[in-house]
């Protein structure tokens, strides 16, 4: 079960990784044009709105700073927003770490820079189902922060350019991707399980708990239930 | 408070950088420090799919009636044919019909 075989980093294998999830990563573009333009009219420089773009690259956050944004910012109150929003990638990074154990540290870390919610998913599911690459991880995650970034600038310059996203279905493509690797995934009784007290979690987290506490909550939920229940001895 | 006049700005864009890429870094970080063991292994592998799951749950209670078609559509072409580029793109489409009929 354990990997054994170090994933496969080569520049084939990003190239291969960006190409995927180019296509998604254009829908990612909306929003990006959304933050670019909600900065504006929050009234930030648009260095610095191009700048917070390309070094912080997380959309939830980012639009949470704009909240706090005015003539002056709380610092720390905005960094322990950052930090709960941003919480989810720990766990994110935690479950790749079987592969990236096995890569060295240099690579390893590198290789986290543009981790976020659909390129990790990808390549969690390439991992799980025995393609054995990080791909989809580097590249996927170049082609998101890319679209990220130009988005920005097209919602800077030109204001949202789609006029009505929802009409176009765009604000559903982040929760129809994450259902779809949820489901191309091999199941058992023991991850519908996980699935389930994961979800409960969420869901209770979502309605009694602080906001963005949801995804920490259902992913402990769900490792508890992995923890307790394991699988039979090979 | 910081001032968001000068260098104000990148001071704390770069803090919000900082802490994020430390979210980043910081999963396979703090494995590394803990013996990964049989349990260990459990635990990550019921964490990824309740991740998936968990990032789901609010979009689909946020969600209106064409979203929740949406996902519906997804799903299930998902678990019919495997195919994941195809079945997003039914259920964003299902969205956008749902919407403007």
């Amino acid at each position: 079960m354990r990997p054994t075989v170090a994933p496969l980093l080569s520049f084939a294998e990003c190239r291969r990784g960006f190409w995927r999830l180019l296509p998604l990563s254009l829908f990612v573009a909306a929003f990006g044009a959304a933050f670019g333009l909600a900065a504006v009219q929050a009234g930030l420089q648009p260095v610095d709105i191009v700048f917070m773009s390309a070094t912080v690259f997380a959309g939830t956050a980012q639009f949470a700073a704009l909240d706090l944004w005015g003539a002056q910012v709380p610092l720390l109150p905005l960094l322990v927003t950052t930090l709960a929003i941003n919480a989810r990638m720990l766990l994110m990074g935690a479950t790749l770490y079987p592969w990236l154990a096995l890569v060295p540290s240099g690579r390893r870390y590198a290789s986290l820079v543009t981790l976020s919610d659909a390129n990790w998913a990808m390549a969690l599911n390439d991992l799980q189902s025995g393609r054995n690459t990080l791909g989809a991880l580097v590249g996927g995650g170049i082609a998101l922060w890319l679209t990220w970034l130009a988005g920005t600038l097209a919602g800077m310059l030109f204001g949202g350019f789609i006029a009505d996203p929802r009409a176009f279905g765009v604000d559903m493509v982040l929760g129809c991707f994450m259902l779809s690797m949820a489901l191309a995934g091999r199941r058992n009784a023991r991850s519908v399980a996980a699935w389930i007290a994961g979800g409960a979690a969420a869901w209770a987290a979502w309605v009694w708990l602080p906001a963005n506490t949801h995804v920490v909550a259902g992913g402990l939920a769900g490792g508890l239930v992995g923890a307790l229940w394991l699988e039979r001895e090979q | 408070m910081i001032s968001t006049a000068g260098y104000g700005p990148v001071l704390i864009i770069a803090c919000m950088a900082l802490v994020t890429l430390l979210a980043r870094f910081g999963g396979v970080f703090i494995m590394g420090l803990i013996p990964l063991n049989r349990r260990m292994e459990g635990f990550i592998n019921g964490m990824a799919g309740s991740v998936l799951i968990a990032v789901l749950v609010p979009i689909a209670l946020q969600a209106d009636a064409g979203g929740r078609l949406a996902l519906l559509a997804t799903g299930g072409l998902m678990l019919w044919l495997k195919q994941p580029m195809p079945a997003i793109a039914l259920g964003i489409a299902v969205a956008a019909l749902y919407r403007a009929l």
